[in-house]
Order: structure tokens, then sequence, then C-alpha cells
């Protein structure tokens, strides 16, 4: 089918932040519709264009994608961001779902209790510097290329430059020991397609605040 | 390097079961080293094995893979269970994610307290039952093939058959509405590599119990305070 992409989610960040990214680093414009009340999403359940009755929903070439995992690869293999061949696929996964565990606590964030928030700052630190940074710090270093995986960029630089700009928001110095990750926030951030989402006006979502928090208990609680 | 995947876990289901499904789905002998101490498992992260320190981990073709969904799709794609294009990897994938989803539910399970398994369990059974199931069952229905995507067995069938015999574990009759699950149930069962894995003596586990959680806790210092969905 012809036509943009379009995506159908809550206007923040949420599950679809990395859908947006991906579609921006590949150059590809895209619609979006927002939910803003229950009864829209329960209009979206009743005429059956949710398959799990769940969004992210993307709409593309004549699919009602539902899945971010399964939206995030279709898009990264029809778009040449997945690698040469079944290897660099392989790595381009690990590292991905590596960085989707981070980015994970850092979605659950915003909707825990007050009391937990400290702690889970800490926990999104400690992973951030002893887990998932260190990875990528020693594959850049051991192979000195730009990007991560086959000397070309992929899926896994989108990812990882949208959870280093996440993880900085949080722990603005989170990169310190990190010189490689550095190098590689500054090459990704001046590659075009990426230097146009990072400027004012894109696609791109503000962190999520209050009202964002809210929206979401307003239209998924029961 | 080539010679059989080897898989790193403990002896029992937890992540790395849909695996061991797809392995033996696909006619793939492999090996496991079972984690029972946590010394084997700070050895293995000493010796920089563990990609984010995190098993599953499965050594397969000179590689030490990490993180389920990364290792299913290799195998997937290496043994040709991952459809035929990308929009047939599209469907595998979106169908793949929805059991995925449901069986999250039941990895939790045996961690649970008495009172919370039970309000767990009938989270699960309403989950399948609302949720999951009726998406396999018209997809089956509409098409009328034997297989969920593209007229050929996949990735996804195999794991709908896993995540349906885990629910009827915990509600043997929730296929009770599902007649065409039902008939899937039996067809994929009788798939001469899956029969045998459905076999006493194969490398499935057996339902998690006490004793595996002991495991998991006492290996990965983990997984002590975990509540209800």
């Amino acid at each position: 089918m012809s036509g943009k992409p379009r995506l159908t989610y809550l206007n923040g960040r949420g599950r679809m932040e990395p859908v947006r990214w991906l579609l921006a680093a590949a150059g590809v414009e895209f619609e979006e519709s927002f939910l803003e009340t229950k009864e829209q999403y329960e209009k979206l359940i009743k005429d059956g264009v949710l398959m799990f009755q769940q969004v992210p929903l993307v709409e593309i070439d004549g699919m009602k994608m539902v899945q971010t995992r399964a939206i995030l690869s279709y898009i990264a293999g029809k778009y040449n961001l997945y690698g040469k061949d079944l290897k660099e696929r392989a790595l381009i996964d690990m590292y991905v779902e590596g960085i989707t565990d981070l980015m994970e606590m850092i979605l659950m964030f915003p909707f825990s209790p007050p009391e937990a928030k400290e702690k889970n700052l800490d926990s999104i630190k400690d992973r951030a510097i002893n887990r998932y940074f260190p990875v990528f710090e020693k594959v850049l270093k051991q192979h000195g290329q730009d990007f991560l995986v086959g000397n070309k960029f992929s899926w896994a630089d989108v990812q990882l430059i949208e959870a280093i700009l996440a993880v900085e928001e949080k722990i603005p110095a989170v990169l310190s020991g990190f010189p490689q990750l550095q190098a590689f926030k500054i090459k990704m951030s001046n590659m075009p397609t990426i230097k146009k989402f990072l400027q004012p006006g894109s696609r791109r979502k503000p962190p999520p605040d209050e009202r964002y928090v809210e929206t979401v208990l307003k239209i998924f609680k029961k | 390097m080539a010679g059989k995947p080897k898989l790193y876990y403990f002896d029992g289901r937890g992540k790395m079961e849909s695996i061991r499904w797809l392995l033996a789905a696909a006619g793939v002998e492999f090996e496991e080293e079972f984690l029972e101490t946590r010394e084997q498992y700070e050895k293995l992260l000493q010796g920089g094995s563990l990609m984010f320190q995190q098993v599953p981990m499965v050594e397969i073709d000179g590689m030490k893979m990490v993180q389920t969904r990364a290792i299913l799709s290799y195998i997937a794609a290496k043994y040709n269970l991952y459809g035929k294009d990308l929009k047939e990897r599209a469907l595998i994938d979106m169908y793949v994610g929805g059991t995925d989803d449901l069986m999250g539910f039941i990895l939790t399970f045996p961690f649970l307290s008495a009172e919370d398994k039970e309000k767990q369990r009938a989270v699960i059974v309403q989950k399948a039952t609302s949720r999951y199931f009726p998406v396999y069952e018209k997809v089956l229905k509409d098409h009328g093939q034997d297989f969920l995507v593209g007229n050929n067995f996949s990735w996804a069938d195999v794991h709908l058959l896993e995540a349906i015999l885990m629910v009827e574990e915990k509600k043997s009759d929730v296929l009770s509405g599902f007649p065409q699950l039902q008939a899937f149930k039996a067809r994929i069962s009788s798939i001469p590599t899956i029969t045998k894995f459905l076999e006493p003596g194969s490398q499935r586990k057996p339902v998690p119990d006490d004793k595996y959680v002991e495991t998991v806790r006492r290996v990965l210092h983990m997984y002590y305070d975990i509540k209800a969905n």
C-alpha cells in the first residue's frame, strides 16, 4: 500500500518513541493519531484494529501492526537497518534487546510511587553504568568503527543513541566514564536524519510529565 | 564453531524453555549446562560469557548469544521457521509477541505466594481466553490452513503450542471454547519432532516447583519478592 505510516498512541514517548526514532532515522515521514480519551481507545478495540487490544499500533504497508518489537523489526528490515546477514542481525538483536531492558526501567519510572522513585533512579544509574554502557563502550573500542555492527548504520545505533539521551535526562553525567560512547553520541547526533529529529518541531516527544502519566492512567486503568 | 548448540540455564523452564521448544521442533539436538550454584554463575560472569550478566545464554555457531528474543529469532531464521518474506516475518513477530506476553504471566507464577498464585491463575486464564486465544482462533478460522502463517510450519506455531500447553496446566479445559485451537493443538503435537519433544525423556522441562524457585534465587540472588499482576 502507499501513503505514510500512521502511528496510533498517546501524545508522549512510552512504547512508541523507539518507533518514531527508527522511522525518523530512516528518513521516513509518518503521521500520528493521538489517544486522548478512554472512549477513543475503546472504539479502537471495538473496531477490531488492535490485535491484542493494545497500542502501539502502526499502520504500514497495508498492515495494522502491533507489538513494538515486531514493528521495529519490520521497519529495520524494510529500510536496511538490520545488518547484511543472519549473524549481523543476531548481534543487532542482542544489542537492541539489552538496550530495551534498560529503556524499560525508564519507561516504568514515571509510574512508580514517589517513595520508590529515588531507589528506581539509583537502579537505572547502576544498570546503565555497570551493565549496559560498558558493553557498548567495549564493542566500539574493540572494532574502532563508527557504528556498532558491520561498519554500517543500523537499528542498534538508533536504539543506543535514544537510550543514551534518555538516561542523560535523568543522570546528566552518566557518560563521564565512557569516552567511546561520548564520541558515538556526537557522531550519531550529527547524522542528518537524526540531527533533524533532535531539533525542535520534530516528532520527538518530550520526557513524560504528570499530565502524560494522568492520561495513561485515565485511558488504560480499569 | 560446529557442534551442537549448548544452552546455559537452570534445570527448569524459565526463559529458556521456548528455546528448547524451537530447537526441538527444528530437529536440532542440543546440549545443556545447568546452573546449580552461585559459583557456577560467577564463573560464567567472570569469564565474560554473559553479555549483560544474564542467562539464558546459548553457544551457537561460534557466538555466545544472550537475550531470549535474539536467540529465538536467530534459530527461527536459520532453520527456515521465520516465513518467506518480510511481511510473513512481521506476522510471525506479532503472533509470537502475543504468546510471549501471555507466557510472561506464567513465568513469574512459581515465585508468587500461595495467595498470589490463585489471583495470578485467574489473570492467566482471563488473558488467555479473552485477549490471546481468540486472536489465533480467528486467524486459523479465517484462512482454514494448518499453520498460522503462510501455510507453512513456523516459529509462531511452535510458540503457540507451547503457550496452549502451559495455560492448560493451569486450567485443563481452557480450550473448551476454541475448536480451531483444539484441532491446532492435535495437529502440531503430531508433527514428529514435536511428538518426540512431548514424550518422557526429552529435554522438555517439567512445571517449575519449589526446588526450581530456590535454585534460581540461590544462584541469582534475586526474585525474592515477586507480586501478582
